[in-house]
């Protein structure tokens, strides 16, 4: 029998550790001398209060969506893939690679190859650390690690020496032609009669993430394979026993891990930058795994975290910009939602499941 | 390339390899408890600020550094209190520190000294000064040997003799005392040291203490002797270069020096030369910041002799069964 009801591990536990973290990081903010409320207010106001906070929000969770997704993913295979940073890197490379030097006659066309790109650049990088794991036993989380950071070394290597337009001193690739330019919310919503911000950079690929979690989702629980990833993720041996290989697994969930990270490149690269700069990722990709904990690894669940990291990223900008309180105040609060959710979860579950045990006793 | 540069190329070589060697210790006496630490750059981090705060403000540098090692010990507690205590993941617990150390120095920074992020420089006796030993001077103008005591053994801060002499005193604790039997014991097979009435929790605490301490003068070495004053990310991804050279060296202390001085060897010379030209074929500056990462995975690989971490790491003891 379980310890206690599955409504409370699924939005009990996440709850109280998200409480713990929010009165924390309020006690930062009182820390240095600022009102947390007032801070929440300006917050709200900022990332909730118009089409264009809206829009920041939105387009941070597509980031997040996707790289939560592909941390996720891994998890349900027990994989830690600490690399999403740097397969969102490598995405950005396909995209820019697919963009570049294809004359595209529309954007549609373009979005697919970019995302093909994406995707196997992204898989292409988390393959050799998956492989690596599979075959040779190489530890997963540091080799994605040390990938991440030759990821980054790979993309200045390519933006200073190879894609860097003549003439220019920026390391960054050229902008992307016009055709491949994708359509924002605005011009998405516009023919609908929505008026939606103009300035703000959310556009078509967050449908692509939506689509990304109901894929996953189906993959996890209503696929062969899907179930053979959970099985895997819960007992090795007992996946092994019931004839699924694990090197099979660990290389499929890493390649779709790799994959769905590389895919945040359409939103950051294609949709919003629209060229190739050194710095493109922003930490997304360690973001993901914030999400993904907070989600408890489930699509929804991913999709409703990427939603509040959102909300917090384009809060915090607006803070930094309003007030003395500076953007890494969102590190600490990503910090403190990966400690409660993920280190110390079972400093919140343990009593909670002795509470539910006593009620439980009471009863009979 | 001639003598003089040699040396030169050196002696920053010492100066680079010395925050490398201090964290990669610490993280040799945690991981070797069994605990997984990949918030060593977090701890070094959060160090290397408030050593430079404390120092700043004192206007001692010896302050500073007690201020450095606290704070990280901190840290190390939280990561104790969450992989020992609470049985919680260490790898997400060393995300989180990291995380939490970047984030916290900035915001601190920004509150105290309003100087985006970073504290005033250091000046006088905020800072190591360094130490000249004995007939440095007089020794400099012996051909070959004079240059190489004077220039490269002598005039470092007592932070890098701290350093290369840990390395000794990390192998005769680890080897020769019956604590550093325990300690290896405990990252093996834990259930062995219960059974002999050894405590695995006050073990690895004690390891993951160590840890702190040693973080805590890499931070305070990065912040008051290599630079003058903590700015945004000081660390640069040091931590994780001490934990490449940690696993190069297969978790054992001497090993663990050749492998920091490989790599500080390496930062010197990305450091001097931005490309290097070898017979007509130029290596990329890129490819020098890569390599220990590459060369760690190709160990991890077991291509060249097999990496193989303690077998207790990264699972947390659970006593009753």
């Amino acid at each position: 029998m379980d310890k206690m009801p599955k409504w409370a591990d699924v939005i009990l536990i996440p709850l109280i550790s998200l409480i713990l973290a929010a009165i924390l990081s309020a006690l930062v903010i009182l820390g240095i001398g600022e009102d947390p409320v007032a801070a929440v207010k300006l917050m709200v106001d900022g990332a909730l209060g118009s089409t264009y906070g809206w829009g920041y929000t939105l387009y941070y969770a597509t980031n997040f969506m996707f790289t939560g997704l592909a941390v996720a993913v891994a998890f349900h295979a027990r994989m830690f893939n600490i690399g999403g940073e740097g397969q969102a890197m490598l995405g950005g490379l396909g995209v820019a690679l697919a963009c570049l030097y294809v004359p595209w006659p529309h954007w549609s066309l373009a979005l697919i190859a970019a995302s093909v790109g994406a995707m196997i650049f992204g898989a292409a990088w988390a393959a050799i650390p998956a492989y690596l794991q599979a075959k040779r036993g190489s530890h997963i989380v540091i080799t994605t690690i040390m990938f991440n950071f030759i990821a980054a070394a790979v993309l200045n290597y390519m933006l200073v020496n190879v894609m860097r337009p003549k003439g220019s001193m920026d390391p960054a690739s050229a902008r992307f032609p016009e055709a491949v330019h994708l359509p924002t919310l605005h011009e998405l919503l516009a023919p609908l009669g929505i008026s939606f911000s103009k300035a703000a950079p959310a556009n078509i690929s967050l449908l692509l993430a939506v689509a990304a979690c109901v894929l996953v989702w189906a993959l996890i629980w209503r696929t062969r394979l899907g179930y053979e990833i959970r099985a895997y993720g819960h007992s090795e041996t007992g996946a092994l026993y019931a004839g699924i290989s694990p090197v099979r697994i660990t290389m499929i969930a890493m390649l779709i891990s790799g994959a769905l990270a590389g895919l945040m490149a359409t939103n950051n690269v294609m949709g919003e930058a629209e060229r190739l700069v050194m710095n493109a990722t922003e930490g997304a990709g360690f973001i993901g795994i914030a999400v993904a904990l907070m989600g408890r690894s489930h699509p929804f669940g991913v999709f409703l975290a990427a939603i509040l990291f959102g909300f917090l990223y384009q809060g915090g900008a607006e803070l930094a910009l309003w007030t003395s309180i500076p953007r890494e105040l969102i590190v600490v609060i990503q910090a403190l939602v990966i400690l409660f959710t993920g280190a110390l979860d079972n400093m919140v579950r343990m009593p909670l499941e002795r509470l539910f045990l006593a009620l439980r006793r009471k009863d009979a | 390339m001639d003598f003089l540069t040699i040396i030169q190329v050196l002696d920053s070589t010492v100066r680079l390899a010395t925050p490398l060697l201090l964290a990669c210790l610490a993280g040799l006496y945690s991981e070797r408890a069994g605990i997984f630490d990949i918030g060593l750059e977090g701890k070094m981090l959060m160090a290397a600020f408030f050593s430079a705060a404390i120092a700043a403000t004192s206007g001692s540098v010896w302050l500073g550094l007690l201020a450095g090692i606290v704070s990280s010990l901190l840290l190390s507690g939280l990561h104790g209190l969450a992989s020992i205590t609470f049985r919680g993941n260490q790898l997400i617990s060393g995300v989180a520190i990291n995380f939490l150390a970047a984030g916290m120095t900035v915001l601190i920074a920004q509150d105290w000294f309003q100087q985006g992020g970073r504290t005033p420089s250091l000046i006088g006796g905020g800072r190591f000064a360094p130490i000249e030993l004995p007939f440095a001077e007089a020794l400099s103008g012996v051909p070959i040997l004079g240059p190489i005591y004077s220039e490269l053994i002598s005039g470092h801060p007592i932070l890098v003799y701290l350093a290369f002499l840990a390395v000794p005193a990390t192998w005769w604790i680890l080897y020769r005392t019956r604590f550093g039997l325990r300690l290896r014991a405990v990252g093996e097979n834990p259930a062995a040291v219960d059974t002999a009435g050894v405590s695995v929790v006050g073990l690895r605490y004690a390891a993951v203490a160590i840890c702190g301490v040693l973080c805590g003068i890499a931070g305070a070495y990065l912040a008051t002797a290599l630079q003058a004053g903590f700015v945004k990310d000081m660390t640069a991804g040091r931590g994780f270069i001490a934990l490449a050279a940690l696993i190069f060296a297969k978790w054992r202390p001497w090993h663990a020096m050749w492998a920091c001085l490989l790599f500080g060897f390496l930062q010197a010379i990305a450091l001097r030369y931005q490309n290097i030209d070898v017979g007509g074929f130029v290596i990329p500056v890129q490819a020098m910041d890569a390599l220990p990462y590459i060369l760690t995975v190709v160990i991890l690989a077991g291509f060249v002799g097999k990496a193989i971490p303690p077998r207790a790491g990264g699972e947390p003891y659970v006593k009753e069964r």
